[in-house]
């Protein structure tokens, strides 16, 4: 079952085409990962489904309502949650209260002060935090803060979770963690579509791969099409091998 | 005898006799008080429901609203006409219930602006309605002389202002403890997640500037009578938008009681000195207000807090060594 489907959906700014045209759509119980070399436009995408932006043409369906018009708020109540490339956390609440914010306004229906302490408490030793729950945000590293932002989403009991760049800045180590927690994340049943540049991250655990080049969709497959796709290795992977040597 | 420890366990206990010995002395106060006191208290009361509605709104989103003074003073105007035809409860009703709409209204046209448009959008609707209102009040309802209250018992006064206070820290406590307390401080946290974590941040700002400014409007209606005279440019004086902020940085915004410290003593300060030291007051409290923010970026509340923590871990030092003491003669 298709969970999020988006037709012909382009998001202009001024002139330029940050996304244009591009077809795209995400099966129920996938982990979908979005490739793209730097301004290619995966974050706006990603802005454009949590309607963060408006949509300039297209549109964007999840489990086939349309989310066009709707505001963050609304699609988040949905069941659409997600994190930040540079993280968003509440710098002025400790981590868990981070994490009820979620658990208190993300959910459909209105839920108990009780069942939302719970929710955050459950969400947070998910993503493996509990021993910080107390703690000042701002005393988190990077690694820890992004972790938060994945617990707060879960918090939000959300079918399809975006994650934007959860590996970026970490060590060989976190990559592998933040793997398993993505992959843990998607055996309760949640869908997952994620923006990464970590490679061995985006091959190791997607089962299919999109790939944005100057806000079009050049590529789509599983993970070894991708590896073996000529356009992709040009534009994409090429430049990075080259910038290794 | 442990002190700390009886001091933490017994914490609500503490408080809440505070709050009782507080609200006996301020409701027999009137009963053998000279009426200078009785009116002190009530501008310190009234100081404090205006730091603490302000402090609510602002001070958890971030939106530095400095609309406060126009508030305040639809409260006052609403005392200023209606007195002596409606009775004095509905009046303040009437007074508070204004300011809310009018603060509806703003809202739902300003909140969308960010940072400093805000301020400055609330600073000029302060000018605006005071012109507006003096305007109305002399050249169409010809009040040219504006209007004269009659003189009102203080007694009776300061138990008014003292039931506002109560009820305003009673519900505004209650915000702050309820989920629309957590959504307005993750709107000041980061307003973009909060957004996207199913919170209408446009909502939850316009519904809780509203709720903030019934507050001041209903203060303003209570304080009129002690103005005895009242004309629009004194209701709508634009520093009555300062003070607020004034109190709630210097109290320290990020607690509850923050605001509240703040207000008793500005108001004390103000009342005393200033009819001693006239103008120099306001440079005084100027130059204390800097050191505050330069040294106590967390006012009052926030230097008792790291006095707390320091001197937490020096008793408990002292004790360790204590203990290593009993340890060597055994």
């Amino acid at each position: 079952m298709r969970i999020l489907e988006g037709q012909g959906v382009s998001k202009y700014f001024g002139g330029l085409a940050a996304v244009s045209d591009v077809d795209f759509h995400i099966d129920q119980g996938e982990i979908v990962g979005l490739i793209g070399p730097n301004g290619a436009g995966k974050t706006t995408l990603f802005n454009l489904v949590s309607a963060a932006f408006p949509i300039s043409s297209g549109e964007i369906r999840f489990k086939g309502h349309k989310l066009n018009g709707l505001k963050p708020h609304r699609i988040c109540k949905m069941g659409v949650s997600r994190t930040f490339q540079e993280t968003k956390v509440f710098g002025n609440m400790p981590v868990i209260q981070n994490v009820l914010v979620g658990a208190f306004f993300g959910s459909p229906k209105r839920i108990s002060a009780a069942d939302a302490a719970g929710e955050a408490s459950r969400a947070l030793e998910f993503a493996g935090l509990s021993a910080m729950a107390g703690h000042l945000i701002q005393d988190l590293t990077l690694v820890n803060q992004k972790r938060v932002e994945v617990a707060r989403a879960l918090a939000t009991r959300p079918e399809l979770l975006l994650l934007d760049e959860l590996m970026a800045g970490l060590n060989p180590t976190e990559v592998s963690e933040a793997m398993e927690l993505v992959t843990k994340i998607r055996d309760t049943g949640i869908t997952i579509f994620m923006v990464e540049h970590v490679m061995k991250a985006i091959m190791g655990i997607c089962e299919r791969i999109l790939v944005l080049h100057h806000g079009e969709k050049i590529a789509e497959g599983t993970p070894k099409e991708i590896a073996t796709n000529k356009t992709v290795i040009e534009i994409y992977l090429g430049e990075e091998t080259r910038a290794g040597n | 005898m442990d002190i700390t420890r009886l001091l933490t366990r017994y914490r609500k206990l503490l408080v809440a006799g505070f709050i009782i010995l507080v609200l006996i002395f301020l409701t027999t106060f009137p009963l053998y008080g000279n009426d200078y006191y009785v009116k002190l208290l009530t501008f310190i009361l009234m100081m404090t429901v205006l730091a603490v509605s302000w402090a609510m709104f602002s001070g958890t989103t971030g939106y530095m609203s400095l609309a406060t003074a126009a508030f305040f003073g639809v409260g006052i105007m609403a005392t200023a006409f209606l007195e002596g035809t409606l009775p004095f409860p509905l009046i303040i009703v009437i007074g508070g219930l204004l300011a809310s709409a009018l603060a509806f209204l703003i809202g739902l046209v300003t909140l969308r602006l960010k940072g400093i448009y805000f301020a400055i959008f609330t600073f000029g609707f302060v000018m605006f309605i005071g012109q507006v209102a003096y305007y109305i009040d002399v050249h169409i309802l010809n009040n040219a002389w504006g209007h004269d209250l009659p003189l009102a018992n203080p007694g009776t006064l300061l138990y008014w202002m003292l039931g506002l206070t109560v009820v305003t820290l009673l519900i505004i406590h209650f915000i702050r403890r309820s989920r629309y307390g957590l959504a307005l401080l993750s709107i000041g946290g980061n307003e973009e997640a909060a957004e996207h974590m199913g919170i209408n941040t446009t909502m939850a700002k316009v519904m809780l500037f509203t709720i903030s400014a019934v507050f001041m409007g209903a203060a303003g209606a209570i304080y009129a009578p002690a103005l005895i005279h009242v004309e629009a440019r004194i209701a709508f004086n634009v520093f009555n938008s300062f003070t607020p902020i004034l109190m709630a940085i210097f109290g320290g915004m990020g607690q509850f009681h923050g605001p509240i410290i703040g207000a008793v003593v500005y108001g004390y300060l103000d009342r005393t000195l200033r009819s001693e030291l006239q103008e120099y007051f306001m440079v005084i409290f100027g130059v204390i207000l800097v050191v505050v923010i330069l040294f106590l970026p967390n006012g009052i509340t926030g230097l008792i807090a790291t006095l707390r923590d320091k001197l937490g871990g020096v008793i408990a030092k002292w004790r360790k060594g204590g203990q290593a003491e009993e340890h060597a003669n055994t």
